[in-house]
């Protein structure tokens, strides 16, 4: 790197990289240059004209924003000059600003209020009347109120440049412009929300969040999104055990500030009136509500019975489960029910990944590598649909630091409009010299490349003599995590397809529905098993065939860590409880203890779990502080692959976009609100 | 067609057709000397006609009075991209209407202004960017160019000297602010005229991120001038540091309105009385704005002994801008005045920084009240407080054309505010309403 530039801030020698702004340099000295328009990551617009400072031997105030560090630059922030520009920026940004902070959203979080607080002065001489439009609704999840905006174009930019949806832009001129829906009077985008949260004032609110409550009544739990792979962290806001509001205002997590509308909306699933709050027992062939303690005394004494008599027993485990659950539900399976049919619905072909990879290391890319590898080769996927934090990272990537971009996909995808080369169909090999010459890559691959078809790109990959780095796409917030766990069949052990084909004693299904209708079949498939125990948030189709259904917590409703599409571990944090539900681990907890098996199984707190976990996963030996802290740490289950009797032709990826969620996206109400989902 | 007669006085290097017969036809233009600074060019090396035009003196017609040749030279010499020439035609600073007639009256000296930029810069293609209001100006542009071409001044290898140049009129939207020239090029490339973030300067990053000359109609229109008779001709007609004739657009209450060529360093009182035949109803001058609206106003004693230059300008702490002079009588009220140009500004301002877009407004608002006597003592105060701390902040220079004569009228005519004070209706209402010239 070259030389650092020295100037002097405020009297504080300052050392700044050649091309840092005067803004940003500031920071690093502790000296805060207020501003709106200047956000970090998106393109300049001096906008505002808050970030106004001194700058010896220049005639006129300064904007930090735009104005790069030079060396023996004298610059100052605090002077009686730059005060009273901050001020009269404020009385200008007031006069047309209704000051209805007593019912805004954003009041308390409100960076108006915050910049009024420090810099403005206390009262305004403005005494004319204020320019008022009406309120308008851009989607449901999207409201405007033009008289609060005050223009700062973030809105403009995330979307355009962020999400490279571009939904938003700026109609009229002067004191009658106004942020405008790609539409006309409604939006038509990725419905992510992204420009309300990135929204200074409360111009932009939620549907989902608005006059819910005052931001300062929540509590605020970081946990990370059940819905995809991703593994976004998002922020819950909650009020009397209740999700008010998702976001990631403090840009944390291995997403940043990014959310799509699952992450920011697609919790309130948790709260449907389907979800179910007491156990059921079949008896005379209808489910009814049982106690706890009844309902699992039923099911230890069909598990007991079942190893007594030899009978067959099918586990099929979760997508969505902690790391924990599905460790402590694979050791159940195979210590106590002595079975190895154990399976859950494989997404991605990790499998042969890991395998071909097996004997190399540092070969598995992370969601951060996406942001910093000079180039990225996506095959199959349309990632800003199915993987939308993925794409999000390669599209800042390509902004920040002009990386390239292949996509290689059967039909037309949002990454064309950025890449180097956009190849039609699977021919990849197309691009072998052009991919040669990039310094390093990461390859992103979908469900449509597995088995021979990896072993194959691995092949292709190694040849290029350039480090690269691979991401097996799947579907589910803990699809890797259940395959690291454990949840295949042991030697001879059954699949799902014969799991539900067999005449099993006992199958027991912890947070999934195989028995949902096939894509293009004709309504649910009928169970074979004698004894089905479900454990579910709703009545699935497959809970609506069991003998027990015992209620599930949701991923915002227990502690635990998931593993995410690129193998990154991250804590879910309880958030919120849902009355009768609970946690997978306890369940099955209890239902050994029921058993008498549970000093066998050891503890069932997720701690103690996971502990064991760190000692037995390989790969998983990860520190402790990096999860801890809210942070993300990488599994390498590289070196000694996965023992599993690969079956790469059922491998299949439900291929959700952004407004579904397998059978979770179901229960969303926001999720089929919008109008693109429909 | 010409809008007013010419004057004795004027000094006719731009206008020299003006008045002919088919002044606009190629066929005039070449009968009278026309492409001959062209072919003259195009047998100099680059750099000797950046040269020929420093020596000139030219400087900027737009406004700024920044040096033509200077800005030729900021063109990269070897650029991997393609280079651009950009005229600027969105004249819409009130009081300015010389660029219409140039191009009304004589195109082709502007094409062939545009062909020198593109020599002395290797550039090959160029646009006219023309004001909305001004379409039928594209006509006019569009049948020279067609000329230009069939008689091969256009085009591929242009009389045989291996200069290749296309040539394209554009026409904005209506909108003040793209004749500020990034916001110019962001309209020109499609987009919403929003200024941009300079550096980079057009002449290194421009249109379509090319570099690119961008220069006003009348500053093209001088070159064939310059190249055919010399910069240092050219430069003698003016003064010592802005040579040539100006364009000067003499408005507002003088007897013969009009757009009159006079040389740089014109006395005012003599352009006044003498081109402008003296103030109408033979009334005394009030007050004085020499380049358009944005400019400080002079009172009549600060006219004494000024001249139509940069320098005495800027001495009178205002500026020559783009000749769009604004008379104003004794009888005329200056906070209608100040008014009718905030009205202006609030209604161009593209709304793009806080100051320009929530100051014009503030201050329209409190002069429309102002003036019609529901302004307080405070009122007078906060108008000159607002547009000074506009002056300077803002994003563009749009909200200084604001600031200024804002400021410059409410300390030299307060007095004028006071009389609107306690509810009283403005003084000069009637009387200026009584008179229409």
């Amino acid at each position: 790197m070259a030389d650092p530039v020295k100037l002097t801030i405020d009297g504080k020698e300052v050392q700044a990289a050649p091309g840092t702004l005067v803004i940003d340099a500031a920071k690093t000295v502790g000296i805060e240059i207020p501003a709106f328009c200047y956000y970090e990551g998106l393109s300049l617009q001096a906008a505002c004209r808050m970030c106004l400072v001194e700058v010896e031997k220049m005639p006129k105030l300064m904007t930090a924003c735009t104005l790069p560090v030079a060396e023996g630059m004298v610059v100052r922030t605090e002077t009686p000059q730059v005060a009273t520009a901050r001020k009269y920026m404020l009385e200008l940004l007031l006069t047309n600003h209704p000051l209805d902070c007593p019912v805004c959203d954003k009041g308390g979080e409100c960076e108006l209020q915050d910049m009024a607080f420090r810099y403005g002065a206390g009262e305004s001489r403005y005494t004319e009347t204020k320019v008022h439009t009406p309120e308008k609704q851009f989607s449901p999840v999207v409201y405007f109120d033009a008289p609060r905006c005050i223009l700062c174009f973030r809105c403009v930019r995330i979307c355009g440049e962020g999400l490279g949806v571009g939904a938003l832009g700026v109609i009229n001129r002067g004191v009658l412009s106004e942020i405008a829906p790609n539409h006309g009077d409604h939006l038509e985008c990725d419905e992510c929300g992204a420009c309300i949260d990135i929204c200074p004032v409360g111009a932009l609110t939620s549907g989902a969040y608005r006059y819910q409550t005052r931001p300062w009544e929540m509590t605020h739990v970081g946990t990370i999104c059940t819905h995809c792979s991703d593994g976004c962290k998002t922020t819950l806001g909650t009020r009397n055990d209740r999700i008010i509001r998702g976001n990631n205002r403090d840009r944390s997590g291995v997403n940043g500030e990014f959310l799509c509308i699952k992450g920011r909306y697609g919790f309130d699933f948790y709260d449907h009136p389907e979800r179910l709050q007491a156990p059921l027992v079949r008896t005379n062939g209808k489910l009814e509500e049982v106690s706890w303690s009844r309902a699992l005394w039923a099911v230890a004494a069909r598990f007991k019975q079942a190893i007594a008599d030899g009978g067959s027993v099918g586990v099929i485990g979760s997508n969505h489960t902690t790391n924990e659950e599905n460790y402590y539900l694979a050791k159940f399976a195979r210590e106590v029910l002595k079975t190895n049919h154990i399976d859950h619905h494989r997404t991605g072909d990790v499998t042969t990944l890991v395998d071909a990879l097996s004997g190399k290391s540092g070969k598995l890319a992370t969601v951060a590598d996406l942001y910093e590898r000079k180039a990225v080769l996506v095959l199959g996927a349309d990632l800003a649909l199915e993987h939308p934090l993925l794409a999000y990272q390669m599209r800042a990537n390509f902004r920040h630091h002009k990386a390239h971009i292949y996509a290689v996909t059967e039909g037309p995808v949002r990454e064309d409009q950025y890449a180097a080369a956009s190849v039609r169909g699977r021919d990849y090999e197309r691009l072998r010299e052009k991919l040669k010459a990039e310094p390093e890559l990461v390859v992103v691959f979908d469900d449509s490349y597995k088995g021979d078809d990896i072993r194959k790109l691995v092949e292709f990959g190694e040849g290029l003599e350039i480090p690269v780095r691979y991401i097996c796409l799947v579907d589910y917030s803990n699809s890797r995590g259940a395959l690291d766990m454990g949840l295949v069949p042991g030697p001879g052990g059954m699949r799902i397809p014969e799991m539900l084909a067999e005449e099993l004693s006992v199958l027991w299904v912890v947070g999934s529905n195989p028995l949902k209708p096939a894509a293009g079949g004709q309504g649910a498939r009928d169970r074979k098993c004698s004894f089905l125990v479900v454990q579910d948030m709703f009545l699935t189709e497959t809970a609506q065939q069991a003998d027990v259904v015992l209620p599930a917590a949701c991923a915002y409703e227990k502690n635990g860590t998931i593993t995410n599409v690129s193998g990154e571990v991250q804590r879910l944090k309880r958030a919120v409880s849902t009355m009768g539900a609970k946690p997978d681990l306890e369940i099955m907890g209890f239902i050994a203890r029921e058993m008498g098996m549970a000093a066998a199984l050891g503890p069932w707190t997720p701690e103690a779990v996971f502990e064991e976990i760190r000692k037995n996963i390989h790969g998983y030996e990860i520190s402790l502080p990096a999860i801890e802290l809210g942070g993300a740490a990488q599994t390498m289950p590289v070196n000694g692959s996965i023992l599993v009797d690969n079956r790469p032709d059922l491998v299949h990826s439900d291929h959700n976009g952004l407004f579904t969620s397998g059978t979770l996206g179901r229960y969303s109400k926001v999720l089929k609100s919008v109008v693109e989902s429909r | 067609m010409l809008y007013n007669d010419p004057s004795p006085l004027e000094t006719k290097v731009l206008t020299r057709r003006f008045g002919m017969a088919n002044s606009a036809s190629i066929e005039t233009y070449l009968a009278t000397e026309g492409y001959q600074a062209f072919r003259k060019a195009a047998g100099m090396k680059p750099e000797e006609i950046i040269e020929e035009m420093k020596v000139s003196n030219l400087r900027g017609r737009g406004g700024a009075g920044f040096p033509a040749g200077m800005k030729w030279s900021f063109v990269p010499r070897t650029s991997p991209k393609p280079k651009y020439i950009v005229v600027n035609a969105d004249e819409s600073e009130p009081g300015t209407c010389k660029d219409r007639v140039l191009i009304e009256n004589d195109p082709h000296q502007l094409i062939e202004g545009v062909l020198i930029a593109g020599l002395a810069v290797d550039a090959h293609a160029g646009y006219i960017y023309v004001r909305g209001e001004y379409r039928y100006l594209i006509e006019v542009l569009e049948k020279a160019i067609a000329e230009a071409y069939e008689k091969g001044w256009l085009g591929k290898n242009i009389q045989g000297t291996g200069f290749d140049f296309d040539l394209y009129p554009h026409t904005g939207a209506g909108a003040y602010e793209c004749g500020e020239e990034s916001a110019l090029l962001e309209s020109l490339e499609g987009k919403r005229g929003i200024p941009r973030i300079r550096p980079p300067f057009p002449a290194v990053v421009g249109a379509f991120q090319c570099p690119t000359v961008l220069n006003n109609v009348e500053t093209y229109c001088a070159a064939p001038a310059i190249l055919r008779d010399g910069g240092a001709a050219y430069a003698a007609l003016g003064v010592p540091k802005a040579g040539g004739t100006k364009m000067t657009c003499l408005t507002g209450h003088v007897n013969k309105p009009g757009v009159y060529e006079l040389k740089m360093g014109f006395p005012v009182k003599q352009m006044i009385e003498e081109v402008g035949g003296g103030i109408r109803l033979g009334r005394k001058l009030k007050a004085f704005i020499p380049g358009g609206s944005s400019c400080p106003v002079l009172t009549a004693q600060e006219v004494e002994g000024a001249t139509m230059d940069y320098d005495s300008m800027a001495q009178r702490k205002t500026m020559l801008g783009s000749g769009g002079v604004i008379i104003m009588d004794d009888h005329t009220c200056m906070v209608k005045a100040a008014l009718r140009i905030m009205r202006f500004y609030a209604h161009e301002s593209c709304g793009w920084c806080i100051p320009c877009r929530e100051g014009t407004t503030w201050l329209k608002k409190i002069l429309e009240r102002f003036h019609g006597g529901g302004g307080t003592r405070t009122d007078i105060d906060l108008i000159g407080d607002i547009a000074r701390n506009m002056l300077g902040r803002t994003f563009c220079p749009l909200g200084d054309a604001a600031a200024m004569p804002t400021i410059s009228i409410v300390e030299k005519f307060r007095h004028e505010f006071e009389d609107h004070l306690n509810g009283k209706p403005c003084p000069y209402e009637h009387e200026s309403q009584a008179v229409t010239v």
